[in-house]
């Protein structure tokens, strides 16, 4: 039996749980059970049975995250439910009670899992490592499996059931205390962006942001930067993108004034397409990019907002 | 405190990563290893730590006589003695299980690991060790305090932050931002020499994974250069011939 853990993100699931649920429909039998804790929106599973998942199984009763309780419940009505292999996405959320699901289970594990297994011989995964810089294919041994899958990197495979949904009690108090949250309202989170605008030191100092961020508003994209930005404080170190930062794989990633360090290549090469603007045309990053500007930020970038505007019109 | 931290022995960052035997192994030719960057996070944090409220910082490795030479530099940046677990590190799920058995026989208040190693980039020994010592865990943290026998911590998560608080022992994951990595000092690298780096036998462990094969990324296509002057039809490559915007 194929299972999924949902999150739940105030009461919704997102792309990434949809595309674990797909992944999850296509190596299971036809029957794929979601796991999530709290109570999802009206309609929300509905989404989940687009794409193949039969069965919702909601945890009541637990009131905040703890990572301990969340992967011990989460665990338990797993293996009460007769569930061999589990699929997640790789969320900070899911990365954190992932491991304890699988130690639970006595599953194998694998992360960063981009492609659907080959079943010929084992059951073989392709997973991301060397931050980008290579590729693993990792058979996992054990009977149980949990496989956590990268955010835009498998197919949205419509596949559309009648989906049950079951509410049961859980319980369990951690031993941890959340005390405060902070979200940026409104702003799209790196690793689930499609499109994603990032700049550098070419940018020659934090006041002049507003010009990337217009482009990325019009993009419907959002925005990163590089490692020496986030180290001088010109950017928030959550945009900062490569190797010792967030490793993201939009659809299109447009690099602005960034030389293209091989640390920051790491964590940007997977990007399906990635256009590169530089006043240096021997940066290295025109050798890692589809398409390529040589000229001043200062005078491309409003030439890119005034197309994607009139582009919109 | 008695904190454990975890070290990985990683290859430099600026490593270019080929493989080698039919593409079945890692190249380590040439290739400088380092301490893992998220590890020496929580190994600066942890010296932090105790050097405020007092406590000693030991380290953990799982990896053959090689690992030695990145251990010292470890000791040199300040950790009290070091537990060399003599084994191949198979997968993140050994390593957890070895690391479990350390913490069991020796106990902790406190075990850090890095956020994910920059080579296998799991990210799941912090979990694992929490699921197998059955402790509370945060993971991918930016701040780590101890106070009155009470962790705080500051953590990333998707699309935020968040503040949470933890009874100890604990065991938590660093993430950039949580404190500016050591570099060892000349009477730490002579006081290196001397301190206990104790090596231990692996636990038997049942086997989770197997490593098949790597390959490296695609070569890229030549880049298409776009006039600077007219540099707007980018969008209009994007959106016509990519078709990659709507």
């Amino acid at each position: 039996m194929t299972g999924i853990y949902a999150e739940n993100s105030e009461g919704i699931f997102k792309k990434a749980v949809l595309e674990a649920a797909s992944y999850a429909s296509q190596i299971s039998n036809g029957q794929v059970t979601a796991v999530c804790v709290g109570t999802p929106n009206a309609g929300e599973a509905e989404k989940l049975a687009q794409y193949g998942v039969t069965k919702l199984i909601c945890i009541d009763g637990i009131s905040a995250f703890d990572a301990q309780v969340y992967g011990n419940e989460v665990a338990k009505v797993m293996s009460s439910n007769g569930i061999s292999q589990v699929v997640v996405a790789n969320t900070y959320e899911a990365k954190s009670i992932a491991p304890r699901i699988a130690v639970l289970m006595n599953a194998s594990m694998a992360t960063n899992v981009i492609a659907l297994p080959d079943t010929s011989t084992g059951f073989k995964v392709k997973r991301a490592a060397f931050s980008g810089k290579g590729f693993a294919y990792v058979t996992l041994d054990r009977a149980n499996k949990l496989i956590a899958i990268t955010p835009n990197s498998t197919e949205l495979k419509e596949q559309p059931v009648s989906i049950a949904t079951e509410t049961i009690s859980g319980s369990g108090s951690g031993k941890t205390t959340i005390t405060s949250t902070s979200k940026a309202a409104g702003k799209i989170p790196l690793t689930e962006a499609e499109v994603v605008v990032s700049a550098g030191r070419g940018m020659k100092g934090p006041e002049n942001w507003g010009m990337v961020e217009e482009l990325a508003d019009l993009l419907g994209a959002a925005t990163a930067c590089s490692k020496p930005v986030s180290d001088m404080g010109w950017r928030p170190h959550g945009e900062h993108v490569g190797q010792t930062g967030i490793t993201i794989k939009p659809n299109l990633y447009i690099a602005i004034g960034i030389s293209g360090a091989i640390q920051h290549l790491a964590g940007v090469s997977s990007s399906k397409v990635i256009v590169a603007i530089n006043k240096d045309p021997e940066a290295p990053f025109f050798k890692a990019a589809d398409y390529g500007i040589v000229g001043d930020a200062f005078e491309v970038i409003p030439q890119l907002i005034q197309a994607a505007k009139a582009a919109k019109n | 405190m008695k904190i454990l931290v975890c070290m990985s022995v990683v290859p430099d960052t600026t490593t270019k990563i080929t493989f080698t035997d039919n593409d079945t192994k890692f190249n380590t030719q040439g290739v400088q290893f380092i301490i893992n960057p998220y590890d020496e996070l929580s190994l600066t944090k942890a010296l932090e730590i105790t050097e405020k409220s007092g406590g000693s910082v030991t380290v953990a490795t799982v990896g053959l006589v090689d690992a030695d030479a990145v251990i010292r530099k470890a000791l040199a940046i300040g950790a009290n003695d070091a537990i060399r677990i003599n084994a191949e590190p198979k997968d993140a799920q050994f390593v957890a299980e070895q690391i479990a058995a350390i913490v069991k026989a020796n106990g902790y208040d406190m075990v850090l690991t890095g956020r994910e190693s920059i080579d296998y980039n799991g990210g799941q020994v912090c979990g694992l060790l929490g699921a197998l010592l059955d402790w509370p865990s945060v993971n991918v943290c930016t701040k780590i305090d101890v106070q009155d026998g009470v962790a705080m911590f500051e953590r990333d998560i998707d699309g935020g932050r968040q503040s949470i608080s933890s009874s100890l022992p604990v065991v938590a994951s660093a993430q950039k931002d949580l404190c500016e990595p050591r570099i060892p000092n000349m009477k730490g690298i002579m006081a290196a020499r001397t301190k206990p780096l104790n090596v231990v036998e692996p636990v038997s462990s049942e086997t989770a994974s197997t490593y098949i094969s790597f390959e490296t990324p695609a070569a890229k296509q030549a880049v298409k250069i776009i006039d600077a002057q007219n540099a707007g039809q980018l969008i209009d490559i994007l959106k016509n011939e990519a078709k990659i915007i709507a």
